[in-house]
């Protein structure tokens, strides 16, 4: 074997590879971001999987070598939302100001999030354990691959979906928001952090501070109201559907 | 320093999160417990906001960046994707488009015209 091969073989088994590999795609990816003026079409988040998965497949690298070293990544999660407290604490006055509206928003939601998601999956055909996989694909990774194992779903597919999920809705939520009309940042930041989780919250951080603490306030909220209604709503439903 | 001991806070409520709602059983994911208690503990120390600012600043900037290894496994459900790629593509776009909008309409209807403050 020549030495380049050698190294490849031994890098290539290594964490240290994939966890380095992941930061410059999302930093290459962020910097289109960047020069595209933050254009929400132009997702970082998309780009990144996109150039990775192209750099695994020509490899013929398995998911599972990747995610070794991608998952100290993965792991920040977890005390990113914790982080949340911060900005939640700097808008607390608004936040209270508008509690009865937030509490009625997040119930219309998460409803329409998912019996829309789950009705629409069932008029396209889609199989049981693909519905089920779809039904909390609004909430953040680890909480939704809960629900999903609980309900008949693929954990696994649901992380995906839910990622996909927070891509669509951080690129569409601008435009969705100017056909509607609506201009306020606290509305606009709410309802895309209830629609796409953390990557909802990323693009109202871009937005303003006000849309990103609205946002993450709707992400928490989100995900306990989902963890209480998904579990007896949507096997219900998936059975009624049939 | 600055940076471990913010780090360090994070880590630990987010433990006691996970702690709390294991033992009770709860429905709730822990790191969400834990942001609900870290939002109590701020109330009640306001000298931990600006020890905690600069480190949360960072990783909610970059907080897209975490979603980035879970969405990567989409390769390992090629063929699932391939039998029901539009199924899943066309409900989910739809559901998060509708979800946006109803969410937006029904907080913007309910606001009064002080609180809707941009």
């Amino acid at each position: 074997m020549s030495p380049v091969a050698d190294v490849w073989v031994y890098l290539s088994a290594s964490p240290l590879l994939w966890l380095t590999l992941t930061l410059v795609a999302y930093i290459g990816a962020f910097a289109l971001y960047e020069g595209s003026r933050f254009n929400p079409l132009v997702n970082p988040v998309a780009i990144s999987i996109v150039l990775l998965t192209g750099l695994l497949a020509a490899t013929g690298t398995p998911y599972a070598t990747y995610f070794e070293g991608a998952q100290f990544v993965h792991f920040l999660l977890g005390p990113a939302t914790v982080a949340l407290a911060v900005p939640l604490y700097e808008q607390m006055p608004k936040l209270r100001r508008a509690w009865f509206a937030l509490t009625v928003g997040l119930l219309v939601g998460v409803v329409v999030a998912m019996v829309s998601a789950l009705v629409l999956a069932w008029l396209l055909g889609a199989s049981k354990a693909t519905i089920a996989s779809l039904a909390a694909k609004s909430v953040t990774t680890p909480v939704a691959m809960g629900i999903s194992e609980k309900i008949g779903g693929i954990p696994s597919l649901t992380a995906v979906i839910v990622v996909l999920t927070g891509i669509v809705a951080a690129a569409l939520g601008h435009f969705v928001f100017n056909a509607l009309g609506v201009g306020s940042h606290a509305v606009r930041g709410f309802a895309i952090g209830l629609a796409g989780h953390g990557q909802g919250v990323a693009r109202a951080f871009i937005v303003s501070e006000e849309a990103g603490a609205f946002a993450g306030l709707a992400m928490g909220l989100t995900a306990l109201a989902t963890a209480l209604v998904a579990p007896w709503l949507a096997p219900w439903l998936i059975g009624l559907l049939g | 320093m600055a940076i471990l001991h913010a780090l360090a806070l994070l880590l630990a409520f987010q433990l006691t999160g996970e702690a709390i709602t294991f033992s009770l059983g709860l429905p709730l994911p822990g790191p969400v417990l834990g942001m609900a208690l870290l939002l109590f503990a701020v109330a009640l120390r306001r000298d931990l906001l600006a020890r905690l600012k600069p480190t949360t600043g960072t990783l909610l900037t970059h907080l897209s960046l975490l979603f980035v290894p879970a969405g990567v496994g989409v390769m390992v459900h090629g063929a699932r994707l391939a039998a029901e790629g539009v199924a899943i593509v066309v409900a989910m776009v739809v559901s998060t488009v509708l979800a946006l909008a109803a969410t937006a309409l029904t907080v913007r209807a309910l606001l009064r015209d002080g609180d809707d403050a941009e």
